[in-house]
């Protein structure tokens, strides 16, 4: 579904990507982690069109990201990190706009807002403005907003950072409910809910890919039980 | 073209959400109502030619502060980053705040008319010059809305985008006169062509010629398209 091929990315002398590959299977929950400053915000960048790389290419399907962005852009639902949105908006405005974008025809366009506000559990706050919201609820409005129109492919850049544990479990559960039919990027500094989501983890470390692999398998080769003390050996952490 | 359509809605909506929007419109109204209004009975004509010669100027500071937040509060908030991951080219981006700005523009001047229909009633009010007057204010805004809009896409600092495009507009109203002073006279007429003000006067006098028109679209285009480059540029 989603081919990353020798991507380099500099920004002036730094170098954020080191040609860097992976692949992502149709239907699978790829975590993609890493200590701050690893790279994965700009391979999220580089992958939704708001970078373009130094070098290499990221393929979704046929299409290539330096040739085809829109229609790439068409297939996936992104949620920036810390979910920036529109602050004199109402929610229902808003989540409406991007339905527009996203070309939702006007007879279904009602219900599946509907539903999106079903899912993140936003139906009691669509009437407000988003700068009255909460840290929880807008990060609900930016999952609403990825998942609007359907998009095949998910990229969450930490959907969970900044809520609270009851939140993160919500979130979590979001991400597996729909994750059953989509195909699922997402990165976080929670290790357990990795290890609880995700299909198969690719960890990263100064801009260079350090392991892409299932965490039982990371944790055979490596001998270690915790997930945690993998983590940490390989990014160099200890 | 459709999403177009839907970027200007957002756009024009989120104008008056805001107080902003009617504070400008306020601040335009109060001081063109006052400038023109205090010679006009000093003049003894039935005409809003004083009207729309200071129309350039007074658009010159007005225009910018309309048009500074549309790509600097973007850039400023993080929203650029959903703006260009959205299946949406750049071209569309653009034009869509581009029509939102002279939409606000149109809004912003419909009061004004009232100022002709009460002239109309104190003298004979000739409507040629009025219309003109205004096809000319919507295609100065529109190249205004163009400069601020690009000012607006280089900065994440509203406040430099104001005075960036409030730079541009003033230089391009005051060409002529302050040239007028340092170039020997057969060069004015080349240089005229390149002021706002001058284009302006001319469609406001009744006259819609075609180069008058083709200036103001020609400066929009250039400045909309050097938005898109800057917009390339950045990534």
């Amino acid at each position: 579904m989603i081919q990353v091929i020798e991507l380099s990315k500099n920004y002036g002398d730094v170098k954020a990507l080191k040609n860097v590959s992976f692949e992502v299977k149709k239907g699978e929950i790829l975590g993609l982690l890493g200590p701050n400053g690893a790279g994965k915000t700009t391979t999220y960048r580089i992958l939704t069109g708001y970078l373009k790389p130094t070098s290499g290419t990221i393929k979704v399907k046929d299409y290539d990201i330096n040739e085809d962005i829109i229609e790439i852009k068409k297939m996936i639902g992104y949620l920036p990190e810390s979910a920036p949105i529109y602050k004199d908006i109402l929610v229902y405005d808003y989540l409406n706009y991007i339905a527009d974008i996203r070309k939702v025809s006007s007879s279904r366009k009602l219900s599946h807002i509907k539903e999106l506000a079903d899912i993140c559990r936003l139906r009691n706050v669509m009437h407000k403005t988003i700068d009255e919201l909460s840290k929880g609820y807008r990060q609900r409005v930016g999952i609403a907003h990825a998942l609007m129109g359907d998009p095949d492919i998910l990229v969450l850049d930490e959907p969970t950072s900044g809520l609270d544990p009851n939140q993160i479990v919500e979130t979590r559960d979001i991400i597996r409910r729909i994750g059953k039919e989509k195909t699922i990027i997402f990165s976080t500094h929670i290790l357990s809910e990795a290890e609880a989501t995700c299909d198969r983890v690719v960890i990263m470390d100064e801009g260079e890919i350090k392991a892409d692999d299932t965490i039982e398998n990371l944790k055979k080769l490596t001998d270690e039980d915790k997930f945690e003390n993998i983590f940490r050996k390989i990014t160099r952490g200890s | 073209m459709e999403n177009v359509k839907h970027i200007f809605k957002k756009e024009f909506k989120s104008y008056f959400v805001t107080p902003i929007a009617y504070i400008v419109i306020s601040l335009f109204l109060l001081v063109i109502g006052w400038l023109f209004f205090s010679t006009f009975f000093l003049n003894r004509q039935a005409s809003m030619m004083q009207f729309f010669s200071l129309l350039p100027i007074t658009f010159s500071f007005i225009v910018p502060a309309i048009t500074m937040r549309l790509f600097s509060e973007e850039l400023n908030i993080g929203t650029y980053e959903i703006l260009l991951t959205l299946p949406v080219k750049f071209r569309d981006i653009i034009l869509g705040k581009f029509f939102a700005a002279i939409s606000f523009i149109a809004i912003m001047l419909l009061p004004t008319i009232i100022y002709a229909v009460s002239i109309s009633f104190v003298g004979e009010l000739d409507w040629g010059p009025v219309i003109g007057g205004y096809t000319g204010a919507i295609l100065l805004g529109a190249a205004f809305s163009a400069i601020g809009i690009f000012a607006s896409s280089l900065t994440r600092n509203q406040v430099i985008a104001f005075i960036t495009g409030m730079t541009i507009c003033f230089s391009l109203t005051l060409l002529t006169d302050f040239l007028l002073y340092f170039i020997p006279n057969s060069f004015i007429g080349f240089f005229q062509y390149f002021s706002a003000n001058f284009h302006f006067q001319n469609i406001s006098k009744g006259l819609i010629d075609s180069r008058d028109i083709l200036y103001f679209i020609t400066i929009s285009f250039i400045a909309l398209y050097a938005a898109n480059l800057v917009m390339k540029e950045k990534k």
